[in-house]
């Protein structure tokens, strides 16, 4: 990695001009003007056209994918006629320029004017210093949210992970070991719109004998008296809402886990049990060591993950009965009360949040020898 | 000897708990799909498990109470007695339950317990939710007009119009910046690097209003071009992180000699780096597939309330909030959206699970 390929003589013919031809320059700008020009054109007819749907499924596609590919055709062409030297400046530009450009337009930009936002009243009109932070934090519904927010972060990752790798090493010792691992890891593919209707089914309730949700049934099978689990019964109902977490993300963590138990060495397993060591120990003292770096990382994901959630809660109880997380109070604040101080500053809030798993992360990717 | 007896009996334990906790994993998600077959009407009164043989109360012999019965006095019957209310619901006397067959005849059923193996199941639910519900809307003037609302299949081709290149696009641009950033030197590659890796924990949440007020600018709202971008920006760090280590780790003497034959980075990239990050490509693609397929916040932010543009995650929130009772369109709707999904992470389950191990499995 350290020595840099040096591209050696171009395609034939522009190794000869050393200096920045005027042909090239107009080549250039004008091969991306026409970027732009066609494919806004092509825009603008797709959000006028009334094409039959399909139709316009079809084109849309091809457009979508074949557009990036032309886009970083022509521009690495138009770069191409330039000498040598300059070309290997810019090239490069022109292979993460549009990853940058889009990350910080719709990503970096946006996070910082959210921070500016935060600072001002409802309307962004006023500048209001700090005091929708420290409204927020004597907000009842906010302190439920943060509250929750913990819960999540807390329950539901530490439940995945356990879980991930409880069923990581029992499936790598059984002989079912692919279907298993399709049966866990199939949640994940689920939306969790779908995810909300398959736990309804589960959480339902209505008062009386017959019960047509699972866990009422089960419940009232056994002789007890059914519950609203999702409403009523605060503040556990939390709980039963991070179980749909635990269920669609344990799957996540299990396939990784579950590689890294495999990249662990035969021969220091088989000299631990020659030494008469038991599994258990064998499971704490060499394979956890061994993937504690994988641990770290999945653990980041799902913290990372579950700090953001939103649709679980979206969709099971819309924030009602107290299950109202950050992320739910905020699409609330910001497009139902149209209060932007307020909702910047959760995002904010959230961000800040997150800013430990970012420098953990860095950190690693350090270790690893990224940089 | 004694070992390998032990270990033997230690696999069926460890099978025994596997299974159970598969039995779980899967018993949801079975319930959903047992449901979306069951008629309407009985979604709602009886739970999804009913599908399979169960005991059931079937009408037997019928007695005739004499016509003198006072209904408002405890009733006799067989030499007991019930009261009105409990005749209503059904009472059960030693093995059979008894119950009002005529009130006005003053007949009671003798009901007995049977098997009952044929489960009712239907096709219908999918077939109204494909095609749209019908609603009868009454006019000013008191007639009746019946009206078809849209169908998932509209939405159906949203969701792939929108999914497919939001995902090639995020995945490509990554690619061709993970292959600058691994194998060519400029100044500004660290930092780049860095804040990009950076941007992987940001909370799309901060994103999302500052977009949306470009977006409502440039007329991107409930656009594809929009969607697609939106799309791409929230999933570009991790993609790029991840085919960052994928293309870093390939051999370098790889392009030297595409590059003495006087290859292009560009044409080396198409030809040779393309190529061999197939595995990895598949494995990010189906990820940010499934998660734009599945998504719902970016969807409900960028699109806006037209049916012609609305995708399935939508419209099934939509039915989740504001028909709690079509249980039976919620059931079929949900598993078409999940339809999808599953086929691509069964068929492809090999590149997932490979490529998984290779982006974030390094010891």
């Amino acid at each position: 990695m350290d020595a840099q390929i040096k591209p050696e003589a171009g395609a034939p013919g522009t190794q000869a001009k050393q200096r920045i031809s005027g042909r090239a320059v107009l080549l250039s700008l004008g091969v991306l003007l026409a970027n732009i020009v066609i494919n806004g054109l092509i825009f603008l007819f797709f959000r006028d056209s009334t094409l039959n749907p399909l139709l316009t499924a079809v084109l849309a596609v091809l457009w979508g994918v074949l557009g990036v590919y032309l886009i970083y055709y022509t521009l690495t062409w138009a770069v191409e006629q330039y000498p040598d030297r300059i070309r290997r400046k810019v090239l490069p530009y022109v292979f993460v320029g549009p990853a940058v450009i889009i990350l910080g337009w719709l990503l970096i930009l946006p996070a910082l004017r959210t921070l500016y936002l935060s600072f001002f009243n409802a309307s962004s009109e006023k500048f209001v210093g700090l005091s929708n932070y420290a409204a927020i934090f004597s907000d009842h519904l906010m302190a439920t949210a943060l509250r929750n927010n913990l819960l999540w972060v807390f329950v539901g990752t530490l439940a995945c992970v356990c879980f991930g790798l409880l069923i990581a090493i029992l499936a790598d010792r059984s002989s079912y070991e692919r279907i298993a691992k399709s049966i866990i890891f199939m949640p994940m593919a689920i939306s969790f719109v779908a995810a909300g209707v398959i736990w309804k089914f589960v959480y339902y309730y209505q008062p009386g004998d017959e019960q047509i949700g699972l866990l009422n049934a089960i419940v009232t099978y056994f002789g007890g008296e059914p519950q609203a689990w999702t409403s009523m019964l605060q503040p556990w109902n939390n709980f039963f809402l991070i179980i749909i977490l635990i269920w669609m993300q344990t799957g996540f963590a299990m396939v990784i886990f579950s590689a890294a138990i495999k990249g662990v060495p035969d021969d220091i397993l088989e000299a631990a049990r020659v030494d008469g060591a038991g599994e258990v120990k064998i499971f704490f003292g060499i394979m956890i060591p061994f993937i504690s770096s994988t641990i770290l990382t999945v653990t980041t994901t799902i913290i990372v993950f579950t700090l953001k959630i939103f649709d679980v809660v979206m969709v099971m109880t819309g924030g009602q009965y107290d299950t109202e997380v950050v992320a739910t109070q905020f699409y609330r604040q910001f497009f139902m009360y149209r209060n932007f101080g307020y909702g910047s500053t959760l995002a904010i809030v959230l961000l800040i949040a997150v800013l430990p798993v970012i420098l953990i992360n860095l950190r690693q990717f350090r270790k690893q020898g990224g940089f | 000897m004694v070992g390998k007896k032990k270990r033997k009996s230690s696999k069926t334990v460890v099978n025994l708990i596997l299974g159970v906790i598969c039995f779980i994993w899967i018993l949801p998600t079975f319930g959903l799909f047992a449901s979306s077959f069951r008629p309407a009407a009985d979604i709602l009164q009886t739970g999804w498990w009913k599908v399979f043989p169960h005991q059931e109360w079937k009408a037997g012999e019928t007695l005739q109470l004499s016509k003198d019965v006072d209904l408002r006095q405890p009733i006799e019957v067989n030499g007991k007695t019930y009261s009105d209310d409990q005749l209503k619901a059904g009472v059960k006397a030693d093995d059979s339950r008894l119950m009002w067959e005529n009130r006005r005849a003053r007949t009671v059923n003798v009901q007995e317990q049977g098997w009952k193996a044929t489960p009712d199941l239907t096709l219908d639910n999918y077939k109204n939710v494909l095609s749209g519900k019908e609603y009868k809307l009454k006019e000013a003037d008191g007639s009746e007009t019946v009206q078809k609302g849209s169908g998932l299949s509209q939405a159906f081709w949203n969701t792939l119009t929108i999914a497919v290149p939001a995902t090639v696009i995020p995945v490509l641009i990554a690619s061709f910046a993970a292959y600058a950033f691994a194998w060519l030197r400029f100044p500004g590659r660290k930092t780049l690097f860095v804040i990009i890796i950076a941007m992987l924990v940001i909370p799309i949440q901060v994103a999302l209003i500052p977009v949306l007020k470009d977006y409502t600018s440039l007329g991107l709202n409930g656009s594809y071009l929009g969607i697609w971008l939106a799309h791409t920006a929230f999933g570009l760090p991790l993609v790029t992180y991840f085919m960052y280590n994928f293309i870093s780790q390939l051999p370098k003497d790889l392009f030297e000699s595409a590059f003495i034959d006087g290859a292009s980075h560009f044409t080396i990239f198409s030809r040779l780096i393309l190529p061999l990050s197939v595995p990895a490509l598949a494995s990010i693609g189906i990820f940010q597939f499934l998660w734009v397929w599945n998504d719902y916040l970016v969807s409900l932010i960028f699109i806006g309330n037209q049916p012609s543009v609305q995708v399935m995650s939508m419209k099934i929130a939509d039915l989740v909030g504001s028909r709690g009772n079509d249980w039976h369109l919620l059931t079929s709707a949900a598993f078409i959206s999940m339809l999808m999904p599953l086929a691509i992470f069964f068929l492809l389950q090999k590149y997932f699970v490979r490529g998984l191990m290779g982006g974030s499995v390094k010891g």
